[in-house]
């Protein structure tokens, strides 16, 4: 069993990485997490993203957020993706394998899998 | 849905969406059956609105004229022959309580009961985008109990590391599914 106390360790760790932290954040991902999105399946596309975005080291060039009902919910799980400078891109009918996909290649290689979006369906 | 911890999720995003500075979710299983409640200290809903609120055709959604997350977790509860409550308070005066409580019970020996599916994913989403949130959650199944509260955690944390931070979660995964 875990316990409490291991977060004592996990803010200690956390102080020397503070100074490497430059907080770009330049890259949003969003997931719409209203009933609609949850009922198709967005809660372990959430994770996934959240997971696969620290696992690949990306923690500092993008952020996973959630949000409410964007609209279009026969086609949830929705991941939408916001870059500075860049047209949104929204993915569509997403599944955790899928979202692995997109932050290796999209978050992480700078292409989108374009047949994942709205627009190739 | 699939799983009660999907309308958990559901029910617990409606209490972000109302404001909720806490937010406390309780799940007790004692024998056939399993109480969940969702207490927050949001806005509360009129009396009207409370009366109409578990009615599909009343939302506050914007994007269409349905909502469906409080009827759908009525339905999971009484088609295993439970039952449904919710009792909310708009603050009258400053300073008033206000907030909102859902309370379902499932018999789940039932056939049509839902199975009750990854709640620790459904806490971690919460704080995953609530970072701020005080939320307790509590599991008790006879004499077995599990329970995490966020004020807690924070206390310990400072404010060196925000609560969804991935190392973070992850500890919030492994203790909540009693790992190692």
């Amino acid at each position: 069993m875990k316990s409490l106390q291991e977060l004592a360790e996990i803010r200690e760790k956390s102080k020397s990485k503070v100074a490497l932290r430059e907080g770009h954040n330049e890259i949003r991902i969003v997931v719409g997490m209203a009933t609609c999105g949850i009922a198709a399946g967005a809660r372990p596309v959430l994770n996934t993203l959240v997971e696969e975005v620290a696992k690949q080291g990306l923690g500092e060039k993008a952020t996973v957020s959630q949000t409410g009902c964007i609209g279009i919910c026969r086609l949830e799980p929705i991941v939408e993706v916001f870059e500075v400078g860049k047209e949104k891109v929204t993915y569509v009918k997403m599944t955790p394998e899928k979202a692995k996909q997109v932050v290796s290649e999209h978050i992480k290689g700078g292409k989108p899998v374009y047949e994942y979006t709205i627009g190739e369906k | 849905m699939k799983e009660l911890s999907l309308n958990i999720l559901d029910i617990a995003q409606n209490s972000i969406k109302a404001d909720a500075a806490h937010v406390e979710i309780t799940l007790k299983q004692r024998g056939d059956w399993l109480t969940i409640t969702i207490a927050d200290d949001g806005k509360g809903m009129s009396p009207e609105f409370a009366a109409e609120a578990a009615n599909p055709f009343t939302t506050t959604r914007t994007t269409r004229k349905v909502g469906m997350g409080l009827p759908l977790f009525k339905l999971a509860a009484e088609q295993t022959g439970g039952t449904f409550s919710l009792s909310s308070h708009r603050a009258a005066y400053e300073g008033d309580t206000h907030g909102t409580t859902v309370t379902a019970t499932f018999n789940t020996a039932h056939v049509d009961c839902e199975p009750l599916g990854d709640v620790t994913e459904t806490i971690l989403t919460l704080i995953q985008g609530n970072p701020e949130l005080s939320l307790t959650y509590q599991y008790s199944k006879e004499s077995e109990e599990i329970r995490l509260s966020t004020d807690e955690m924070r206390e310990i944390l400072g404010d060196d590391v925000p609560l969804n931070s991935p190392e973070v979660l992850s500890w919030a995964r492994a203790f909540l599914n009693g790992e190692e």
